[in-house]
């Protein structure tokens, strides 16, 4: 029989340890936003000391002139000069410049004349953001240079191209708030239901709940809506600073995100009931929910590392990964303004994933009994 | 029904070990029943299968006229436990530990405020109701955990070793309120290590190797044992069975 009473008793019980528990209720709620920021200024490149090289088939007046402007600037260093584009191909390989501007040969003779000319600014930035920022910078000297020239007739463009296929770790904070909002979900779901549940059951206060009429689902349940409800203010929270902050676009339905946010929750919550339920031990929980849902989450997931680039097998690994799947709805509906129609093979898999954990859970947690 | 608890050939075996070996007793309504036994000699495993957290191997149990095994649910309902473990929650303050028992066991806001007042009036924790659990000291804890293993005024309390620890002026408070349980009708179905209180029971069993070994008044042992107290009885009882118990462990 169905206890209303019961479960709203054993959840107000459960809200009050979350709030008792000021230390941990604010860590949790901070932590987005620690992570949002860390990791978003941690991944950006420094625009402060763009290390640039100079792309100089022919060095002449006004060469000379654009280069020492750059390298008076603050913002940039120059790391080289050299002939040819594929000369600057090394620097790039090695990581020693950021980014390279390709001079037209007889730069100062077109200007001279008045005709147009052209400067090419190659980056290996596959951060956008920085990419944007390097080419404001850029476009400020030269636009200080042609002024200082008055000859505003000649039309100097600036092309900016970018190159993806150096560095392809180094995502970009838009790449990267999906993924650390999962990294949070899987904090606050599937570590902080581990050391709860199993925190009753080392205290012997589970034995109690379990004599008495409240069913193992009941208390399952009562358990886990209570940080479903805190997952959701941090997914709340991560969108916000990583909006506020770093000016993430958001292209597509934010009641899709936080409902396929909410589904993921809800896999992180019962893999650590099925966590709590095969341990024994507050810290045997806490360890198993770190190696089995936080690393493999952070790391397999295509957070960090992307997928295309880990060994055949480990692919196949990744499959099982909860993170994995909800990153590509989340990425997808952030950063394309995918819809349903687009994502719904993979909030299927989370769909079954719950279903299978769940199930998973409720038995272990039953079968511990006998 | 006039029994509030009867097994017949209760039996629960892990693997090849046998903890609980074919006993049968029965407990009367309003009785203070002393389930005593060496550690390891099945008491445990025993209670657990009353409570309805192991499933036992062969036989049968009736608590408070339900089938333990067919009718859990119900017997769950009739039921109050109170573990060898301090069963409260520390960080929740003594009202809050009494209403969520409270509401667990189904009880309605005004019946759960009612008795709050009352069992905090008994206890004399009127002035601490809104203090945490944690920062009561122990005996307090103890008495607190047994009014709450009551609030759904069951009619039979499990009380697994429930003075452990405690000083003997709380114990013999602790037995009081047993009694006073016993009198409003609850049978009290309770282990214990210390014969003292052992004494205290209207009848005991005491459990050898997963059998019962002795069981009834403790006048009646002492005079068909011929010996002084319970404690000899006891120690006379449990020592062929060292060896076992050493075996046994998990009991």
């Amino acid at each position: 029989m169905m206890r209303p009473g019961a479960m709203r008793a054993f959840m107000v019980k459960e809200i009050r340890h979350i709030l008792r528990d000021r230390q941990t209720l604010t860590i949790l709620l901070l932590l987005p936003l620690a992570m949002v920021v860390l990791f978003g200024y941690a991944l950006r490149s420094d625009v402060k000391d763009v290390r640039i090289a100079f792309v100089d088939p022919m060095p002449d007046d006004a060469t000379g002139a654009i280069r020492n402007r750059f390298a008076g600037s603050a913002r940039f260093q120059v790391v080289d000069v050299v002939p040819t584009v594929a000369a600057v191909e090394p620097l790039f390989r090695r990581g020693a410049a950021d980014v390279a501007l390709v001079f037209e040969p007889d730069l100062a003779g077109r200007l001279s004349r008045g005709s147009p000319a052209q400067l090419l600014l190659i980056g290996d930035v596959s951060d956008p953001n920085t990419g944007t920022t390097i080419q404001a910078y850029a476009s400020a000297i030269l636009a200080d240079y042609q002024r200082d020239l008055s000859t505003a007739r000649s039309g100097m463009r600036i092309e900016m191209r970018t190159r993806m296929r150096y560095n392809p770790t180094l995502e970009s904070v838009n790449l990267f708030v999906p993924g650390l909002i999962a990294l949070v979900l899987t904090l606050v779901s599937a570590l902080m239901t581990a050391i709860s549940l199993s925190k009753e059951k080392e205290r012997g206060t589970l034995e109690v709940l379990l004599v008495s009429p409240l069913r193992p689902w009941q208390i399952i349940l009562g358990k886990v809506l209570p940080y479903l409800l805190l997952a959701f203010v941090n997914v709340v929270t991560a969108l916000l600073a990583a909006w506020a902050v770093f000016q993430v676009p958001f292209r597509g339905s934010l009641a899709l995100l936080l409902v396929a946010s909410m589904l993921y929750s809800m896999v992180s919550l019962a893999l650590g009931v099925l966590v709590a339920a095969i341990t024994t031990s507050q810290r045997a929980a806490m360890i198993g929910a770190m190696a089995g849902t936080m690393l493999p989450n952070e790391l397999l997931s295509g957070m960090i590392f992307p997928i295309a680039s880990l060994p055949d097998w480990l692919q196949w690994v990744t499959i099982v990964i909860p993170a994995r799947w909800y990153i590509v709805i989340s990425r997808g509906i952030m950063l394309k303004g995918a819809g349903i129609e687009h994502l719904w093979s993979e909030m299927l898999v989370l769909v079954a994933m719950l279903a299978g954990f769940l199930l998973l859970a409720v038995r272990s947690f039953s079968s511990r009994l006998d | 029904m006039s029994n509030a608890i009867e097994v017949q050939e209760l039996t629960r075996k892990f693997g090849s070990f046998t903890a609980v070996n074919a006993i049968t007793f029965t407990v009367g309504s309003g009785e203070v029943f002393g389930f005593l036994g060496a550690n390891g000699a099945g008491k445990t495993t025993a209670i657990r299968m009353l409570t309805g957290l192991l499933a036992p191997t062969s036989g049968e149990a009736q608590v408070a006229g339900f089938d333990v095994f067919t009718q859990a649910e119900e017997v769950k309902r009739k039921i109050g436990y109170m573990s060898q473990r301090f069963s409260l929650y520390g960080d929740l303050t003594v009202r809050e530990n009494i209403a969520l028992y409270g509401g667990i066991y189904g009880l309605d806001d005004g019946e759960i405020r009612e008795r709050s007042e009352a069992m905090l009036g008994h206890l004399g924790l009127r002035d601490s109701g809104d203090d945490l659990v944690a920062s009561l000291p122990l005996g307090w804890k103890q008495k607190l955990a047994f009014s709450v293993a009551l609030v759904h005024q069951p009619a039979v309390v499990f009380l697994d070793e429930p003075t452990g620890g405690v000083d003997p002026v709380t114990r013999r408070q602790f037995w009081e309120m047993i009694y006073a349980a016993a009198a409003d009708g609850t049978t009290v179905f309770v282990t214990t290590h210390y014969m003292d209180e052992a004494e205290y029971c209207d009848r005991v069993s005491i459990m050898v190797d997963g059998r019962i070994g002795a069981m009834g008044t403790p006048a009646e042992l002492k005079a068909e044992f011929k010996v002084g107290t319970l404690d000899e009885l006891f120690v006379r009882l449990a020592r062929p069975a060292g060896n076992a118990t050493v075996a046994g462990g998990g009991g």
